[in-house]
Order: C-alpha cells, then sequence, then structure tokens
C-alpha cells in the first residue's frame, strides 16, 4: 500500500535530502528528492505526492512557503511538512497559515517524524475511503432506478446478473434515455468489480484529440496546456469498468487505438512512450445501428466484433408501457422529495394519459416530464392538466408551417432555437428537445453549431 | 559466488564482530568475509551535535568495497545520525549493496544501566538482520516481533525476535533463489 503513496523531500542540501530519502525507503516509500522549489515544483507536476517534506530555508530562488504554496496550487490534496532548522513561532504561524500540514524541527526524533507521516497518510486513506463510499451511496441509488415488470427488461436484468462477473465486453444498443448507462451500472455493481472504479465517457461530447486524451491520458509536455501529467479514464479504470457511451461516433484513428486496448490490455499515454497495462472491463453503448455502420464502412469490422461479445438490446419505452405508471410514480416521489414539495401521487387519467404518449425520449423523457409537472402542480396530485401540454408534443402545431427545408436544416434550426431559449444550457436545452445531452453535443458537432 | 563483507569502522569490540558473523552466517547464504578495520571518516563528525552523519560511513563503504562484494555491512560504536533525525541504529540502501549498524545506542550504559554483553548480543543480532534485510530488497514490517520492524527506540529493539517473519522470510528466499540464478 505504502508504494501508493510517494513522498517528496526538498532541500538545498544533498546530505539532508539523500539520507532522509533513505530512511522513508526503508519504510516501503517511494521517494523523490528536489534541491529547490524549482525542481520540486516540476516534480509536483507530474507526480501526485501524498506528502512533501520542504526546507523553510533555500537560499537560491523559492524559499519554503513559497515552495509549499507553489505545489499546493498544483495539487491542493498534498501535504507539504515544513522543516527547519531555525525554528521560530512566527515563521511556524505563516507556514500553518498557507497550508502546512506541519512544523517541524530538524533534528526531531525517529519516532515523531515516523508517526506523523503515518498519521497522514491514514487520514488519506480515509478520505479515499470516504469519497469511493459516497460515490458508492449515489451509483446504487441509480441502479435501483431499473424498475420494470416487462418480460424483456427482466430477462435483461437476469442477463446483466449473470454476465456481471465476467470480463468480456458488452454491447448496449439503445434508442436515448432508454438506460443504457444504468444497465451498464447494474453489470459493474452486481459483479467482482464493484469494489473497483466505473468510469463512464460520453464520446460523443469531446472532439477526437480530447477524447484520446480523455481515455489514455497525456504526459507533460505532450501538447500545449500539458502542463502536469495526467492518468486517462482506462488507467483510472483499472480493475474496474469503463462505460464508453455513444461508441459510434468515434473517429476511425480511435477505433484503431481502442482496438488495441482491447486486444491487447495495453496502450500508450499521449505524448509518452511507457506501455501501460490495464485490466479493465469495457462496456459500449450505441443508439446507432452500428452493423449497419460497419456495412458502410464508417465502423472497424474487427472493433464491432470485440465490442460485441455480449449484446444487449434496451427496448424503447413505447414497448414496455406496463412501465410508464410503475416508473411515473417512482419518479413523482423521488423527485418531490428532492425537490421538497409534497406529492401525494398520480391520478388514474393522469397515467392513461402517460402510458398513452410514445415518448421518443424515453424513461429520461419521462423523468423530466415528472419534474416538470411537479414543479408547476398546485394541488398536491399530479392531474391530467399538470401534463396537457403532452398532447401537443409531437404533433404538428396548427398555426407552424412547415419550411421547405432538408429536414437535417429543421433539425439545425430547432437546436438553434431550444440553445437560444435555454441561453446556451446545453443541459436544459437537450431536455426541452427531449434528446440526452450527449446526443445534443453529436448534434452540435455535426452541424458546426458553435454554444 | 560474491560475498559479504563485513568490516569494522574505527575501534569495534572483537566479540561483536564474532557475533555479527555468526549472525550473517546463519541467515545468509554467501561466503563471509572480514576487512581490516576502517578509519572513522573525518568529515562524518558533526561537532555541533556530538555525533556522526552516516552518510559519510555509506560512502566509505562504497569507497572500501572491494569488486566481488554482493553486499557490505559497516559497523562502529559511535552515535550515528542523518541530518534530519537525532540517531539512526543503522542505514541500509534498499535493495543496495550498502550497510551500516551502530551499537552505540544498543549499550545498556547509553541509557545509564550497568553493561549487559548478553542484551548487546541479542540486539546487534536484531540490527544486523534488519539493515542487511534492506539490502535483500525487505522494507519495514507492521510485525512487531519481526527484526524488520521499524525501531524508534530502544524499547523496540528489545522487542523483536532474532529471526525473520513468515513473509519476510520467505521473501528473503526468494531473493536468494534469484542472486543464485545470476549467479
Amino acid at each position: 500500500m505504502k508504494k501508493n503513496w510517494p513522498i517528496l523531500v526538498v532541500d538545498d542540501e544533498d546530505v539532508m535530502c539523500e539520507s532522509m530519502a533513505a530512511w522513508l525507503r526503508e519504510d516501503g516509500y517511494r521517494v523523490d528528492t528536489a534541491p529547490d522549489g524549482q525542481k520540486a515544483v516540476e516534480l509536483a507536476k507530474a507526480s501526485d505526492y501524498a506528502v512533501c517534506f520542504v526546507d523553510l530555508k533555500m537560499p537560491a530562488g523559492m524559499d519554503g512557503i513559497e515552495t509549499m504554496m507553489e505545489i499546493r496550487r498544483i495539487r491542493p490534496d498534498a501535504s507539504v511538512i515544513i522543516i527547519t532548522a531555525y525554528a521560530t513561532v512566527d515563521t511556524a504561524i505563516q507556514a500553518m497559515k498557507e497550508g502546512a500540514q506541519e512544523y517541524i524541527v530538524k533534528p526531531c526524533n525517529p519516532q515523531e517524524i515516523s508517526m506523523l507521516v503515518s498519521r497522514i497518510l491514514k487520514l488519506k486513506k480515509l478520505q479515499n475511503e470516504n469519497a469511493i463510499l459516497r460515490k458508492k451511496l449515489t451509483r446504487q441509488y441509480r441502479q435501483h432506478d431499473i424498475i420494470t415488470k416487462n418480460p424483456r427488461m427482466q430477462e435483461i436484468l437476469a442477463l446483466t446478473q449473470e454476465i456481471s462477473s465476467l470480463r468480456s465486453t458488452v454491447l448496449i444498443h439503445g434508442e436515448s434515455g432508454t438506460g443504457k448507462e444504468l444497465v451498464a451500472r447494474a453489470v459493474h455493481f452486481s459483479g467482482n468489480r464493484a469494489e473497483k472504479p466505473f468510469i463512464a465517457v460520453s464520446c460523443a461530447a469531446l472532439t477526437e484529440t480530447l477524447l484520446e486524451s480523455e481515455l489514455f491520458g497525456y504526459e507533460k509536455g505532450a501538447f500545449t496546456g500539458a502542463v502536469a501529467q495526467a492518468r486517462g479514464k482506462f488507467e483510472i479504470a483499472h480493475g474496474g469498468t469503463i462505460f464508453l457511451d455513444e461508441i459510434g461516433d468515434i473517429s476511425p484513428k480511435l477505433q484503431a487505438d481502442l482496438l488495441r486496448v482491447l486486444q491487447e490490455r495495453r496502450f500508450y499515454r499521449v505524448g509518452g512512450n511507457r506501455e501501460i497495462e490495464v485490466d479493465v472491463r469495457v462496456i459500449a453503448a450505441t443508439n446507432k445501428n452500428l452493423a449497419e455502420a460497419v456495412q458502410q464502412g464508417q465502423f472497424r469490422e474487427d472493433l464491432y466484433y470485440r465490442l460485441n461479445v455480449i449484446e444487449i438490446n434496451l427496448p424503447p419505452l413505447r414497448e414496455r408501457r406496463e412501465d410508464i405508471p410503475l416508473l411515473a410514480e417512482h419518479f413523482a416521489q423521488r423527485i418531490s422529495s428532492e425537490l421538497n414539495r409534497d406529492i401525494a401521487g398520480i391520478s388514474a387519467g393522469a397515467l392513461k394519459l402517460l402510458i398513452a404518449y410514445d415518448w421518443p425520449g424515453n424513461v429520461r423523457e419521462l423523468e423530466n416530464v415528472i419534474e416538470r409537472a411537479i414543479v408547476t402542480c398546485r394541488n398536491g396530485m399530479l392531474e391530467e392538466q399538470d401534463f396537457s401540454w403532452l398532447q401537443h408534443r409531437g404533433m404538428p402545431a396548427q398555426d407552424w408551417e412547415v419550411p421547405d427545408v432538408p429536414l437535417g436544416e429543421l433539425e439545425r434550426r430547432a437546436i438553434v432555437a431550444a440553445l437560444e431559449r435555454k441561453h446556451g444550457n446545453v443541459k436544459e436545452a437537450s431536455a426541452a428537445l427531449g434528446i440526452d445531452r450527449s446526443t445534443l453535443y453529436d448534434k452540435l458537432k455535426r452541424y458546426e453549431i458553435s454554444h | 559466488m560474491n560475498a559479504l563483507y563485513l568490516v569494522a569502522i574505527g575501534s569495534v569490540p572483537a566479540q561483536a564482530m564474532e557475533w555479527i558473523e555468526n549472525a550473517a552466517a546463519e541467515w545468509y547464504p554467501l561466503p563471509i568475509r572480514r576487512l581490516p578495520p576502517l578509519l572513522i571518516p573525518e568529515a562524518a563528525y558533526d561537532a555541533r551535535r556530538k555525533q556522526y552523519q552516516s552518510v559519510e560511513f555509506m560512502k566509505a563503504l562504497a569507497q572500501a568495497a572491494p569488486r566481488d562484494a554482493c553486499r557490505i555491512l559497516g559497523v562502529t560504536d559511535v552515535d550515528l545520525a542523518i541530518p534530519m533525525l537525532s540517531f539512526l541504529f543503522g542505514q541500509a540502501q534498499v535493495d543496495g549493496r550498502i550497510a551500516v549498524i551502530s551499537l552505540c545506542r544498543l549499550h545498556q550504559e547509553f541509557y545509564g544501566l550497568p553493561a549487559d554483553e548478553q542484551v548487546l548480543r541479542e540486539r546487534t543480532i536484531k540490527e544486523v538482520l534488519h539493515e542487511l534485510g534492506h539490502t535483500f530488497g525487505l522494507v519495514h514490517c507492521n510485525q512487531p516481533a519481526c527484526p524488520m520492524s521499524l525501531a524508534t527506540h530502544i524499547g523496540l529493539v528489545d522487542s523483536k525476535q532474532k529471526e525473520y517473519c513468515e513473509r519476510c522470510g520467505m521473501q528473503l528466499v526468494e531473493r536468494f533463489s534469484a542472486l543464485e540464478a545470476e549467479v
């Protein structure tokens, strides 16, 4: 475990640096040393040090406090221990005010320093565990959102259990809003990878180069702005699962890179020359017909077969209408509690209306519609009139003349109009259009709409 | 086969060198050889602290190591320290060739107690196993009874056993096998 907590020792005296590093190495830590503040900052950009011992007085360049402040600017979570031979109350107070974790006077007793390091690392471990538990609670909550009595969906849920502990790649097909990510989470959290990370990446939301660095990480200096080394999503997901949403949208280059990761479980960071090995389960999702994309030469056939080891086809909500009342009640209960609104339930008439609607945006649209109804509801019960506007959705407006333009242009105009109405807010615009954010990003890219 | 060298730095009781040689021979399947004593490096003395900087001892050992030395352990009776720490029982390069131990704080007299040869012998053996263990890649063990556990005061040295715990022992065996394969 200690190897995961690198330590940095910064001192202008070589003897001090090397002897301290040697002593800490005996304890199993990976230790780097720096003779001045500038070098320390460079190292901190490349490595996430858990503890930095920084000498207060360094004759050339930055002093200890300046070095500490710069390190903490780059790595806010790094614990800095200021060391000095000149103990004065003033400098101690200043160091602590500027964010030093501790202030020690050299030479100190080995026991003191050993306890100090183990105390800091214990705290870091607890902080990490806390963050993981928080995330897990959120994820479990989301997992319960898969509510169904539809036989096809129940089969899919049973399949997620069966395949949960395999490493095989899964490809989930389904229209936007059918719950592809929820199914991916169900697979991950039911299996033996549940304790490890689940990392979701929307491939449609980023350009090719951004997606490449997002997935594989980059080395410091790999491109302008790469001021520090960064781990990619594949590395972060090590031991766990990576969920690649909108996989049908990735470029041919990334298709080739992804194929290599799937085949060899290894990759290079952008700008890096060290091969990184990972154990990651890949779950991909798409709302496109990938088999068709393969036939049209838009998607690599070999990648398609690598991804499509286990296939899950999620039915649209209109093909599982028996789930609409269950989901509507569930959302009403959850959202009213989140919004602190007292809602008793949904009337039979309103449910009838919800069941009849075709839900092009699927479960996500239903969730948004329920939220809107709760916000505007006045009498504590969701009635037909709270959803009356839904009847007009999807129907041609009587006073709206369809311009004589290609369908794509109509879509482009609808997107521009929605963005204008929502003041450029993509989340709100996508909800208004009844599509998910990644689909909207995809369309923004396709129509070259800046926002 | 490359040898493990032992060398006194400054004046060290002959008996202590015997204990060290026997302990090393018991645990390490290497030819054990002695070098003539080295002088205490002049640069090592810190007059303000009245102690000796162990880094200078390590340097002297690196210079004195014969070509066939796969490990070299220096033994001194003076008080060792590094700039950051008030004292050291010993120091070693993890996975390296060089290690040094100080007997100074292993004597009962250091703590104002009557001399006790048996206690000194026990402590010396534990320190030898500890520092040589580091040179074979072992890091501090979390089992207090294992000689590889970290001792920050003499009480912790006394609570150690004179043999490695199962885990550290297994690691050592693996390292010896690798070493033999290299040869």
